[in-house]
Order: structure tokens, then sequence, then C-alpha cells
């Protein structure tokens, strides 16, 4: 790796390819345009995230496998998906620190020739653009300043939390997606319980409370005239993008909040075009906030 | 099973197995159960507790601590935590309730009680890896989006991994299909 350049293995997960690949189109011009090399992964399964309820071991054994390709690439892993990302590093750091525990999964790996060293780390894209990348940089690859725009972060929750693994931003007050928006030009607003979560990971068995969460959350940001939502997650995207006419019609209510995945508003910032960036598979549309902004 | 009736002014609650709560804190994420002091912060906290009168984790953990392991195990609330974790965070006595909670979990799902969508997902990675159903014309479609190839998965090597811990068994998802 030649010096000071950025290269890592993406990583995908499951929700992107399957329904939102406009955060994967919007996430791989951006980091071309940053100069971030991408990689696949050699192979990979499920993050094991989805399995925990029902085995731990059994998400054990499915990030681990993960864990694995990437380390015989002796490549870094980011992920798109926070689930995914605090799913894989959880458990790199835990295998990391617990021998006896590495040694009871990588006796089950034996049957798959597989070992676990321990070699690598595992980001968040957030945690990529911030901490490797480098706001700095960023600020000074925006050429067209999103200069006007109010917009409202959402995180999503894995990417904070459990701390005691995540620990790159403060879950209570998290400032990094807030400085990452700011690069962008836009102005990033304060609102209520901005930190709480979507509710998405309840929606497979409870219709109601997964949408009522959302909608208190599009209520707070409404409260303070965002114009704009800003997500980091597949599912924090489904809940509040894909589900936010489904919540209108449900609670009598108007929103109209386009809610962008994070490249997306950075891709605009950077120059590319709204369909570089695959802005169209938007069902709340952007319009009238990009007029505002010349584009 | 009934663990409490009313009688009268009185509520009898039936403890079904006194040592229950030896037993969690031997797992581990479930350490420290006995330590929970009954704050309530995880509950006051928790975002599915605000729109759900019955999921509260506060009761969750003590309903643990008496041993109503019938209750616990067999309610559905417990599968309501949306595992965001902010009662872990913010518990003052480091209980990690979301780890407890997913230790419940795992005992309810070996008594039997597995919500149907857990099958749909646990069938999806058995089958093809993902915890979705990748539809062939997504895949194919990566192309004329500009992306890559999706990487592949490897259910044979998956299958032999949790054959080892018989997962399989414990789900009974064999031929299973979307619902």
């Amino acid at each position: 790796m030649a010096e000071g350049e950025l290269k890592y293995l993406i990583f995908l997960g499951c929700a992107i390819p399957y329904r939102v690949s406009a955060y994967e189109i919007s996430a791989r011009r951006v980091m071309e345009k940053l100069g971030v090399k991408l990689e696949e992964m050699p192979e990979f399964n499920c993050c094991g995230l989805p399995m925990d309820p029902i085995s731990h071991k059994m998400m054990l054994l499915l990030a681990v496998r993960n864990l694995c390709m990437a380390e015989e690439k002796n490549m870094n892993i980011m992920a798109l998906c926070p689930g995914c990302s605090g799913t894989l590093n959880k458990v790199n750091i835990v295998l990391k620190n617990d021998k006896k525990l590495r040694e009871e999964i990588n006796e089950y790996l034996k049957v798959d020739g597989l070992e676990s060293k321990g070699t690598i780390e595992v980001k968040h894209l957030i945690q990529v653009l911030n901490d490797d990348v480098g706001i700095e940089k960023i600020r000074a690859a925006v050429k067209k300043p999103l200069r006007g725009l109010k917009v409202a972060e959402h995180n999503g929750c894995h990417v904070l939390r459990p701390k005691e693994y995540t620990g790159f931003d403060d879950p209570e007050d998290p400032k990094v997606l807030k400085a990452l928006i700011e690069a962008t030009g836009a102005e990033c607003l304060d609102y209520m319980d901005e930190a709480q979560c979507c509710g998405a990971p309840t929606a497979g068995v409870n219709d109601k409370i997964p949408l009522q969460l959302s909608r208190e959350k599009l209520m707070h940001i409404r409260d303070v005239d965002a114009r704009v939502l800003i997500t980091i997650c597949p599912f924090c995207h489904m809940m509040f993008e894909t589900n936010q006419m489904r919540i209108e019609r449900m609670f009598n209510e108007k929103f109209g909040i386009p809610t962008l995945h994070y490249p997306q508003l950075l891709g605009l910032a950077l120059g590319l075009s709204p369909q570089e960036l695959a802005l169209g598979e938007l069902r709340v549309k952007p319009t009238e906030q990009l007029r505002q902004v010349g584009i | 099973m009934l663990e409490a009736k009313e009688t009268g002014q009185k509520t009898v609650l039936k403890i079904t197995d006194p040592r229950f709560k030896y037993e969690i804190s031997k797992i581990p994420g479930a350490e420290n159960i006995m330590l929970c002091f009954q704050c309530g912060t995880c509950t006051s906290d928790c975002p599915v507790a605000r729109f759900s009168g019955a999921y509260h984790p506060r009761r969750i953990i003590r309903m643990t601590q008496l041993g109503l392991k019938e209750r616990v195990l067999e309610s559905e609330t417990l599968w309501l935590c949306a595992s965001c974790f902010t009662c872990t965070d913010r518990c003052p006595q480091d209980v990690k309730v979301a780890d407890i909670i997913r230790v419940l979990k795992n005992l309810a799902v070996k008594e039997g009680h597995v919500p149907p969508v857990f099958k749909t997902l646990a069938s999806s990675i058995l089958d093809t890896g993902y915890a979705y159903r990748i539809p062939e014309m997504r895949i194919k479609k990566r192309g004329e989006l500009g992306l890559p190839p999706l990487p592949k998965s490897n259910p044979q090597s998956l299958a032999k991994l949790t054959e080892r811990i018989e997962f399989k068994k414990l789900l009974e998802v064999k031929g299973e299909q979307d619902g």
C-alpha cells in the first residue's frame, strides 16, 4: 500500500443490495472522488446481527467468518450499515480480548479451514470519513457548498452504541455526523431526542411501534424547520424515507422531508450530479431543496 | 401457565424457578443481573417503552431476578426490544440490560418460542448466506447501475459451521420458505 493511501474492503451487508442501492452507489462515487480505494470482499455472508436474538453463538460464527475473509486479504473493513459495522467491530474486539472464546470459535472454524487471528479493524463509513480521510480534506474537496440548506441528522443506534465498543463519538451528544454535514456547507440543526432509535429493529414483530417512533422523530425534525434529513443506515432510511408517506397517511400528518443518505449529500457538494448519486430513487423528492442550493 | 392470580387484595406470584437468576448470571452478557436495584433508568429511556404499555425492561429484569422463568420466557414483549443499547449505556449499575434481554431471548428459543420473522431470516441465511433472499434480477441489475458484482456467499461452508452448533435443530427451519 502506497504511503497515505486509504484502502478498505467494502462490506455491503444484506439490506443494501436487497433494496437500498442508492446508498451503495453514492458511497462508492464519493469515496472514489476522495481518493479512497474500495475492494470487494472475497466472499461474505450476513454479519450475524439478525441471528443474535436466536443464538448468540450463531451470530459470533457468522461475524467471524466475515472477519476471517478480511484477515486473509489483510485489509480493514469499511461497512455502510451500522448494524454490520457495529456487529463486526464488537465481535472483533471481543475476540481480541477474550483468548478463551477465540480458541473456542477457532475450534469451530477448523471444519472450514479458517482461523480468526484478530489482525484487522472494522469501521463504519462515517468513521472512515472523519478519522481517516479527515474533515479538512473533505472541506477542501467541496466544489458546490450547500450553503443555506438546513438539515437534521439521524445517526442510527449501532454506530454509537453500546459505547463500550464504538467509542469514536459521544452517543449522548453525537458530533461526528454533524461535522461531516457541516463540511458540505449545509447547516445541521439540533432537535429533540436526536439520538433516539428509529424503531426499525422491531418492525418484524410489531407493525405500529416502529412507525410511531419514526413519526415522533419526523415531528421533532419538522419542529425545527429542517428541510432535509440525513441518515447513514439502510434501515433508518427505510423508516424515514420509504415509509414516510405511509406514516403521513397513518397519522394524518404532512412532513415532506426528503431523506438523503449522507454520501448523497456529500456527493452533491463534491460536484457530482443527482443522477450519479441515484437521487431519483428517493420517494420524497428533494427538488425544491436542491433548487435552493442551485442544483 | 399463570404465575400470578388475584386473591382479593393480594397478588400471589408463582415463582417457577428460584435458581433462574443464578443460571442466567453464568451466561456471558448477563453476569451483572444481580446488580440491578430497579432504578428504572432503562424503562424511562427506552424508546419502545414510550409506545408500548407492555414492554418494560426493568420489569423483565425484576421478573428474572424473582425466578418467574416461564412468564419471562413465554412473554411476547421480550421480542419488542429494538437492541438500541440505550438502556445498556445509561444503566448506573452496568447491568447490560440489552445483553440480558438477548440472553433471555436465546433461552426462550431453546424452549421453542421463536417469532416467525426470525425463522424467515434464518432460513434465508442458511439457504443463501444473506439475511434476505436478494432477487436474481437485483443482482443482475448491479452492472447496469455501475456496481461491481455482489460478492458470493458460501452456504455450504456455513452449513458445516452451523451443524456443529445444531442451529437448524434449534429452529427447525429446514425446508421453510419466506412467509
